[in-house]
């Protein structure tokens, strides 16, 4: 029982210390999952505690590989909504990636 | 809308990452405002006083990356848009580097005494980096001012740590007091362990930021509200926040345009909500003010800027470059003691020269009283300035990037705000959509009358003056505010300045 951070996940560090379990840890390229230590937060709190506060849907997934949180649940943005400037966010986004600095 | 091209939205962002002249500060005229003890605070905060703002710079350090509310402005795989433009990724460092970069511009760039934390996200989210900079920081470096931008929801319970660090001041970004408004801003905030949606979300985000606002003014900790105006959601709504902000104490109230674009992939942007226009702006920034002290200057600057007066130094203090500087900081301390000491010298000596411009000042003063008896009052008028800074007009208007906006008045002179465009002289490569880099800037300069800088070429000339815009080269090197007022005054001489109405206007 454990869940899983895909590569879809922007490591904007929030949910790494919110885990009980110390499970989470950053990763290149991003943080990961101890499955070892995960427990989905069973005994400590209703809620997974990295899915309530990531901010991407989709970058957590359960043991089924089903996201926690699914498209629009989130933001609002629904995939009908992205569909026309994808290619636009995602060129933005990579041009923003390339000018990053310290 | 204020960036009206992409390609010129990212080289902005990259290459004018410090704060341009009067960027963040504020006119003394609404420093004038102040209680003494506030003034006294904000004397040489290169954020709030126009005058410190062309010697003293402030950098930022990107040191909190975690957010724990999402905005429908922002796009969490960037930077926090409450303090940066959208579309900006800062690389995340340590505390231990920030703290070593801090300690090294400081020791290389004697100007800089602010520090801030403005994210990536959300710095009272990420409270254990946040205060461990913080805390070594004022310990290491005393004489570095510090300050904060937060969203406000984690902002009670981190007041008791903020007041024993060396804090300047606090920015809390509120865009409303009514929950119903705020389920159409936040779809939900991360509170108690839980993700709360929609309306109840915003409403406990709400209580956190005025409960937070309140007990940093108990403790004489200076608070900035920062609202973002999305037209049609909180437009109107921000004049009552202006009221209740003010009311408990927060010492400026910034209104920022919002900067929603589908490319940023934010809700609103995908959505098509409207940005402001700049006259929308100002009238709300306006119908703020009120007697509160409004601040007009801030450029949204991105997280981990460096620098002064419109230069981001940024490359020269790269991780691998301060691993290897040596700093003796007791002695930099020294070093920064003694510049600050010639520029409060230098701004003193500044004030004396003011008090004579004032004499210009007094003779609008009596203008107004003559037009009192004149049918049409005199009207104010707009003017876009081209400066690289000093306070002076000292730019080639086809090298500009940004114009200062500023209103003449029979009761003065007084600084709007800043519009973006692309550079006259580098267009046509950077232009999309069959639209020249001199349209943009005609376009971004509407409801200006006169553009002043230190020299304009034939080319753009006429077409200026066809949008209705004035171009004038005739100030360079002169101070700007007695220069839009001469203006002004030559304007009102040859009868210009009756009402518009009764004026024909220029259309292009
Ligand atoms: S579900 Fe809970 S235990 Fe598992 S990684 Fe997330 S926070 Fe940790
Ligand atoms: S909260 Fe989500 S995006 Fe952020 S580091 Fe964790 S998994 Fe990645
Ligand atoms: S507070 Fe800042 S980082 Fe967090 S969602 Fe809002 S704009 Fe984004």
């Amino acid at each position: 029982m454990a869940l899983e951070i895909i590569e879809s996940c922007v490591n904007c560090y929030a949910c790494e210390p919110l885990c009980p379990n110390d499970a989470i840890y950053q990763a290149s390229p991003h943080f990961l999952i101890d499955p070892d230590k995960c427990t989905e937060c069973l005994g400590d709190f209703d809620d997974a505690q990295c899915a309530s506060i990531c901010p991407i849907e989709g970058a957590i997934l359960d043991e089924t590989g089903v996201a926690l949180n699914l498209p629009g649940s989130l933001t609002g943005i629904s995939t009908e909504m992205l569909a026309k400037y994808q290619a636009a966010v995602e060129a933005t986004y990579q041009a923003a990636l390339a000018a990053k600095t310290a | 809308m204020d960036l009206p091209v992409l390609n010129s939205n990212q080289e902005s962002a990259a290459t004018s990452g410090g704060c341009a002249a009067h960027s963040c500060g504020s006119t003394d005229d609404q420093l004038g405002h102040l209680p003494e003890h506030i003034r006294a605070k904000v004397h040489n905060h290169p954020c709030y006083s126009e005058q410190a703002h062309h010697y003293f710079a402030r950098m930022h350090v990107a040191v909190a990356p975690a957010c724990n509310i999402q905005c429908h402005y922002c796009n969490r795989k960037y930077d926090c848009s409450n303090e940066s433009r959208p579309g900006v990724v800062s690389e995340v460092l340590t505390p231990d580097q920030a703290v070593k970069k801090v300690m090294a511009v400081a020791a290389n760039i004697p100007q800089m005494t602010v520090l801030g934390i403005a994210g990536p996200g959300d710095p009272l989210a990420n409270p254990e980096r946040t205060f461990a900079t913080f805390r070594e920081l004022t310990e290491k470096a005393p004489d570095i001012k510090l300050c904060v931008s937060t969203n406000g929801l984690a902002l009670p319970e981190s007041v008791e740590e903020l007041s024993k660090a060396n804090i300047d001041h606090v920015t809390i970004t509120i865009n409303c007091v009514d929950p119903d408004i705020g389920a159409k801003i936040y779809p939900w905030v991360f509170w108690k362990n839980k993700r709360i949606m929609g309306r109840e979300g915003a409403a406990i985000l709400i209580e956190q930021q005025q409960k937070g606002l309140e007990m940093l003014t108990a403790r004489g900790i200076l608070v900035k509200v920062n609202s973002v105006m999305i037209p049609g959601v909180n437009d109107e709504h921000l004049v009552e926040v202006s009221k209740v902000v003010k009311a408990k104490g927060a010492f400026l109230h910034n209104v920022m345009p919002l900067i929603a674009e589908p490319e940023h992939g934010t809700f609103y942007g995908l959505m098509g909500q409207p940005s402001p226009s700049h006259d929308e702006l100002q009238k709300l920034q306006d119908a703020c003010a009120g007697d509160m002290n409004m601040m007009r200057h801030c450029r949204q600057c991105r997280a981990d800027a460096v620098g002064l007066l419109g230069e981001d130094r940024g490359q020269e203090f790269t991780l691998d470059k301060i691993e290897d500087m040596e700093i003796d900081y007791a002695v930099a301390m020294v070093k920064r003691a003694e510049v600050h000491a010639q520029i409060a010298k230098e701004l003193e000596e500044k004030d004396k020269a003011k008090a004579a411009s004032a004499e210009i000042k007094a003779k609008l003063v009596a203008i107004e009283g003559a037009s009192r008896l004149t049918p049409h009052a005199l009207r104010p008028v707009l003017m876009a300035v081209a400066t690289k800074g000093g306070g002076v007009i000292n730019q080639h208007f086809g090298h500009a990037s940004e114009f200062l906006i500023y209103e003449a008045s029979p009761s003065g002179v007084r600084f709007i705000g800043h519009r973006k465009t692309m550079p006259y002289c580098e267009g046509g490569a950077t232009c999309g959509d069959g639209e020249s880099a001199l349209d943009v800037t005609i376009r971004e300069l509407a409801g200006c009358e006169v553009v002043l800088c230190s020299k304009v070429g034939y080319e753009p000339w006429q077409p200026l003056e066809a949008a209705g815009i004035q171009p004038n080269g005739e100030h360079a090197m002169e101070p700007i505010e007695d220069a839009v007022l001469a203006v002004y005054e030559e304007m009102r001489a040859a009868g210009k300045l009756a009402p518009k109405s009764a004026t024909a206007q220029k259309v292009a």
